[in-house]
């Protein structure tokens, strides 16, 4: 049976999510050797405004590039959480920032509440790698691509220089997630 | 890690427009940006100064038009890329193009309308414009891809049909598939079919620009090589001289005209899916062929014999194409991000013997699958 994983990434315009989108998309595709799109969504404005990245994953060929039976759905501000905080399915997950998203929505999903705008400044130092924060955890709870090609997809996209701090907020977020699952004994993916 | 296949990239859809061109020879490119087709420019003003070509941001649309018209006019092949607010700006010199015969591609990657209308979403409500944007009666050749493969292919396309037919070729591509990110392999360019204009046989004092040939296509002088002739939107005589003669301006204007449709079988490309003992057809184009195709897998799997025809030429329109398959079914489906404009065209090509159903979407947002699949149950 062939299989499509879709994920949504929302927040504001210039939190780097369609760059996660695309690292995302590019481990599955180029290293994995599935098949992945990756769309976008924005509004005009350069920074601000709720913005959002959509990948899906398949083993086959993807029509419909866009999500509408969403797996995991992550939301790094109130406003991205409000306006596409949708179309997530049943048991799906929905991963929140708990510092800027203090009301989540409710539904037969989990969420998934980490602070992860709050790890990119107090662990890295760094607030602009809160995006690959949430890759580590998206990819943690997700288990759709395989660490070594996220890693390798990292390597090549960001800019150069910052590889090994964006593999640290990789490495970070996965522990956040890590720590989450070992709570949620429930929920191991 | 190592790249599972090195010939295989994640590729946006402006960036396989981009290197499409490059290809199929492009070696001009003048625009003015804006999205959602700026990546088209910004990809080229890199690529083409390494393969030796040039890059020019002009003060409008209007300038990077005729620019792109020059540029070809030398023998450079030559392209521009725009969206609505440019592409209603470049219908003039666009019209000049079809007017005096010089190849150039023009790229439309559609956002909402009208005027600025929706910057960064999609529409394709281009699609008359396409047709009839540029004033009096012309021929035209528009391509629409509906993946990011299809965007590099049908852009080569458009370079070989503008030169074999002396004509601007515009590919109509919309937000959706210029933005999407997809898997993409790349063919060896050793195996992409090039096409170069027919150049003149004869010496500089015998040649007639504008001759009546066998082919309606006239073989085409590059300035600085020793060959002058006179250029103009005015109706013109075999010498490009203007004339006033009406025997000589219709034989002029006919056969512009003619030399496009005489060879529609050639120009037009279609692609059938689940078109076998169907009882709906659904046609779509450009990013709603994508929900078109899942929305016909879902109706096949509901027990509904419902099949696709999707167009990668929307003109010369495939009314042949359409009307063969309109034989076979009792509806027809149009899906798309406008009010029904190629909905129409369907109803003229099969006489409106049966009844076309419109899916419309205007407000920036795609058609989804399931809204096809509702239309196709009925």
């Amino acid at each position: 049976m062939a299989f499509r994983y879709e994920i949504r990434l929302s927040g504001a315009g210039g939190q780097g999510l369609i760059l996660v989108g695309k690292v995302l998309a590019e481990a599955a595709a180029i290293y994995d050797g599935l098949n992945a799109t990756q769309s976008q969504s924005y509004g005009p404005e350069a920074r601000g405004g709720a913005s959002r990245s959509e990948v899906i994953i398949s083993d086959t060929d993807i029509d419909y590039p866009k999500a509408e039976n969403i797996d995991i759905l992550l939301a790094l501000t109130q406003e991205a959480c409000d306006k596409y905080g949708s179309d997530v399915k049943p048991d799906g997950i929905i991963v929140i920032d708990s510092q800027t998203v203090t009301n989540p929505p409710a539904g037969n999903f989990t969420v998934v509440s980490l602070p992860i705008l709050q790890s990119a400044v107090e662990r890295l130092g760094k607030f602009v790698v809160a995006n690959i924060i949430a890759l580590g955890v998206i990819h943690k709870l997700s288990n759709i691509v395989s660490e070594e090609a996220i890693k390798s997809a990292i390597r090549s996209r960001v800019p150069k220089g910052t590889e090994e701090i964006n593999l640290k907020a990789f490495q970070t977020g996965v522990d956040l997630a890590t720590e989450w699952l070992k709570n949620h004994p429930d929920h191991a993916t | 890690m190592e790249k599972s296949n090195p010939n295989v990239y994640m590729m946006q859809g402006n960036t396989a427009c981009a290197e499409g061109a490059i290809a199929a020879g492009c070696r001009f490119f003048a625009g003015y940006p804006i999205t959602p087709s700026t990546e088209i420019a910004e990809v080229l003003a890199y690529r083409l100064p390494q393969v030796g070509g040039n890059f020019i941001q002009m003060e409008d649309e209007i300038a990077a038009m005729g620019a792109v018209i020059g540029a070809s006019l030398g023998g450079v092949k030559a392209m521009t890329a725009t969206s609505g607010p440019g592409f209603s700006l470049k219908q003039e010199n666009i019209g000049f193009a079809a007017m005096a015969e010089i190849p150039v591609v023009v790229v439309d990657v559609q956002r909402g309308g009208p005027s600025t209308g929706l910057p960064t979403h999609v529409s394709q409500s281009d699609m008359m414009q396409a047709r009839w944007g540029t004033h009096g009666d012309h021929g035209i050749i528009a391509l629409c891809p509906s993946t990011v493969r299809e965007t590099y292919d049908l852009t080569i396309r458009a370079f070989n049909l503008s030169e074999q037919f002396r004509t601007p070729v515009l590919l109509m591509t919309d937000e959706i598939i210029a933005h999407l990110n997809e898997k993409i392999e790349l063919p060896e360019p050793s195996t992409i079919k090039i096409i170069n204009r027919q150049k003149p046989t004869v010496p500089p004092e015998k040649y007639v620009p504008y001759a009546m040939t066998d082919t309606d296509i006239p073989p085409m002088a590059n300035f600085g090589e020793g060959y002058r002739y006179h250029v103009t939107g005015l109706a013109h005589d075999e010498t490009g001289f203007p004339t006033n003669d009406p025997a000589k301006i219709e034989e002029q204007l006919l056969r512009i005209n003619r030399k496009i449709e005489r060879y529609r079988d050639e120009i037009v490309e279609v692609e059938e899916f689940a078109t076998e003992k169907m009882e709906v057809l659904v046609i779509a184009y450009g990013a709603t062929a994508r929900s078109a195709k899942k929305a016909v897998q879902l109706a096949r799997e509901n027990g509904r014999r419902a099949g696709l025809l999707k167009l990668k030429t929307i003109w010369p329109f495939p009314e042949k194409e359409i009307a063969q398959l309109a034989q076979k079914v009792s509806r027809i489906v149009v899906p798309e991000l406008n009010l029904g404009q190629i909905a129409h065209e369907v109803e003229w090509a099969t006489c409106r013997a049966l009844p076309v159903v419109r899916v419309n979407r205007i407000n920036g947002e795609p058609i989804t699958p399931h809204e096809i699949l509702q239309a196709i149950v009925g």
